[in-house]
């Protein structure tokens, strides 16, 4: 059996997900079809929100996707810090864009779902602002790992930001909860079965989820190659100065 | 005491320029570093002065054993000649700095602001921290930069007293000190050929 | 140890070192407030603590990227690093340093800075308390930032850009403490809360400062 370390390879790493990647963009762009057609046209109104809810369909994965691609830019930043695998570095690196996407997606669609619901486009609710929050937190990792040269002491200042960021941003959550009760609902999905959206909002929103989630990684694979091959090539030329 | 240092490799931002350097420093004995700039000499210095972990090797001394001396002097121009002095006299744990001061000529001056000081003044006072710290093995970069013959001749003769009290010195420069006694080792031949393509993290050198 | 606090707060109390200017910066804040808000006195007696908190933490701020940067230019911070010091100690000491120098005069000064504001009499023991107990966090954290960016040209821009979402707990719940006081309500909790944040920072951050710092100096 291989160990999974393999994987921190490079080579080995862009030769699975070359294969991977066909596969994984197709099945993200079907379900996302899917669950979007199946959620903007065959759902219902809501009784009280009217056509606007299906902005949901958009707006919970996203926000979901926001908070997991700095929970996995965590993971990758740990096993940096421990392993010293350059690929783990790079793959951090590589996801914090796209989280900052999804951080913008989330807020943007929130607007424009808050703005006919609670008739603003914006309010210093504690979910909102955290998110704001954490969207200030993408800004100053991906700019950190920017303003340095060398790729090596780069990886270390963001992995230990990413680190220390992480904490800070659980404090902020709980702070801007504290500072501010909110208009936002509740979550939209949870095991608790009772406090669950509808189920016919319930499945197509599902298929959205694995949809984002999909096209999350595929992205991640994509930019991680791209970041490898960047590395790579800078390494090239050094090796060409030194003969 | 003796300072070994074995198999040593250096990075500078990331990229092999040394490779495989061994030498040995017995009490008293000095070494200077050769070679053209850019060679990778001050790398080598910070290395051993343990400022940066190397890629490869060991050496064989404690960083608590090193007094390191750069291109810049670490001098606040707003402090007095003294007052810069006792500063690394208090945080090395040592005592007086009038022996340090008398090496380098510098008593005159210890009153005055270190931000008026001339150029080789500074950077007698930079080399006089040496004698501050107490530590056995000094490890010098380019250290006769601005300093005239004079102050050339006063620094050799404060890293023969060094030397006679059982120290050690590592020196880059490209000056004759008239230190005869030191051994020289020429850097040239120990620079890194490009790394194996196939190693495991490999192929980012 | 300290020896280095001691040279640290020479450098800063004696010319150039710009301590001093942090509180006009401060004073600058309070000046220009009712200029944009207008000067009813029940509207910035109403916003006082929250710009009294702000003024402190952007004068905190303006004054971060000296806490390593001078010491880079001019070597120093090579020395101190081969001296018979951990980095973590290193890091500490000047983060004490930093918050003498800036914080202290701060909390100091807020309650005449408070007096331009018509902060109620009673909203001036909660300020001070929660300045005094939230300035450290912000010296400490801002020490974090200025060792990430120790390295680089211009690092300023970037390092506000790091530090203040890190500012965000520390400024919420001391601005709910000076807040809560001076409304005369109970302001127990943010102040734990407050001080939960200061002492952990405290605890922890050196570490994470020296694990950079060492970083940025090979």
């Amino acid at each position: 059996m291989a160990s999974f370390w393999e994987y921190a390879n490079p080579k080995k790493f862009i030769q699975t997900t070359d294969k991977l990647l066909p596969w994984l963009s197709v099945l993200a762009a079907l379900t996302l079809v899917v669950g979007l057609i199946w959620g903007f046209f065959f759902t219902p109104d809501d009784f009280r929100q009217g056509s606007t809810v299906k902005i949901i369909y958009l707006h919970v994965p996203s926000a979901l996707m926001a908070i997991n691609a700095w929970l996995m830019m965590l993971v990758a930043s740990l096993v940096w810090i421990v392993r010293r695998h350059h690929v783990s570095a790079l793959a951090a690196r590589a996801a914090a864009p796209v989280g900052a996407v999804m951080t913008v997606i989330a807020l943007a669609t929130g607007a424009i779902w808050g703005q006919p619901m609670w008739g603003t486009w914006w309010a210093w609710d504690p979910r909102l602002t955290s998110f704001l929050i954490l969207f200030l937190f993408y800004l100053g990792y991906m700019a950190l790992w920017a303003a340095i040269e060398n790729d090596d002491t780069a990886a270390d200042l963001t992995a230990v930001l990413c680190l220390v960021g992480s904490v800070f941003a659980l404090l902020s959550r709980y702070a801007v909860n504290f500072w501010n009760q909110g208009l936002h609902q509740g979550a939209s999905l949870s095991l608790d079965k009772e406090k669950n959206v509808a189920d016919v909002f319930y499945f197509p929103l599902l298929f959205c989820i694995a949809g984002f989630v999909l096209l999350f990684i595929a992205l991640v694979f994509l930019r991680t190659q791209t970041e490898i091959r960047a590395r790579r090539m800078r390494a090239l030329l050094a090796r060409e100065r030194l003969g | 005491m003796e300072l070994t240092v074995t198999g040593l490799s250096v990075a500078r931002s990331g990229i092999p320029v040394l490779e495989g350097i061994d030498f040995s420093l017995q009490s008293g004995e000095a070494l200077i570093l050769r070679g053209p700039n850019g060679v990778g000499k001050t790398t080598v210095l910070r290395t051993v002065a343990g400022l940066q972990p190397p890629l490869a090797g060991k050496v064989g001394l404690e960083r608590e054993a090193m007094a390191y001396a750069g291109h810049a002097d670490g001098i606040k121009s707003t402090l007095t000649v003294r007052e810069n002095l006792e500063f690394w006299a208090d945080v090395f744990g040592t005592g007086s700095i009038d022996p340090a001061l008398g090496a380098f000529d510098l008593a005159a001056l210890s009153d005055r602001a270190a931000g008026g000081l001339s150029a080789g003044q500074k950077r007698r006072l930079g080399l006089a921290r040496m004698v501050v710290t107490g530590r056995p093995v000094w490890v010098l970069d380019e250290p006769t930069v601005s300093l005239d013959t004079t102050a050339v001749g006063l620094f050799a003769q404060a890293v023969r007293g060094h030397l006679a009290a059982g120290g050690m010195a590592l020196m880059a420069t490209h000056i004759d000190l008239g230190l005869t006694e030191a051994h020289v080792l020429d850097m040239a031949p120990f620079r890194a050929k490009a790394p194996a393509h196939d190693d495991f993290d490999g192929s980012f050198l | 140890m300290k020896a280095l606090l001691l040279r640290d707060i020479r450098l800063a109390v004696r010319a150039g070192g710009g301590f001093g200017l942090g509180l006009a910066f401060f004073l600058i804040v309070v000046v220009l407030v009712p200029f944009g808000v207008g000067p009813d006195s029940g509207l910035l007696a109403r916003i006082a603590p929250g710009i009294l908190w702000l003024g402190a933490l952007l004068s905190c701020l303006l004054s971060l990227d000296r806490i390593f940067a001078l010491d880079w230019e001019d070597g120093s911070l090579d020395l101190l690093a081969t001296a018979p010091l951990p980095m973590e100690a290193l890091v500490s000491i000047k983060s004490l340093a930093h918050w003498l120098t800036t914080g202290v005069p701060l909390v100091l000064a807020s309650p005449l800075f408070a007096l331009l504001l018509s902060l109620p009499s009673q909203g001036y023991a909660p300020l001070l308390m929660s300045l005094a107990l939230g300035t450290p966090a912000l010296s400490v954290i801002g020490t974090f930032g200025a060792a990430l960016t120790v390295g680089l040209k211009r690092g300023g821009l970037l390092l506000s850009l790091l530090v203040l979402p890190l500012y965000v707990p520390t400024l919420i719940f001391g601005a709910e403490v000076a807040r809560r006081g001076a409304m005369g309500l109970d302001f127990t909790v943010p102040l734990a809360m407050l001080a939960g944040i200061t002492f952990g920072a405290i605890a922890l951050l050196p570490f994470a400062s020296a694990a950079v710092l060492r970083v940025n100096l090979r």
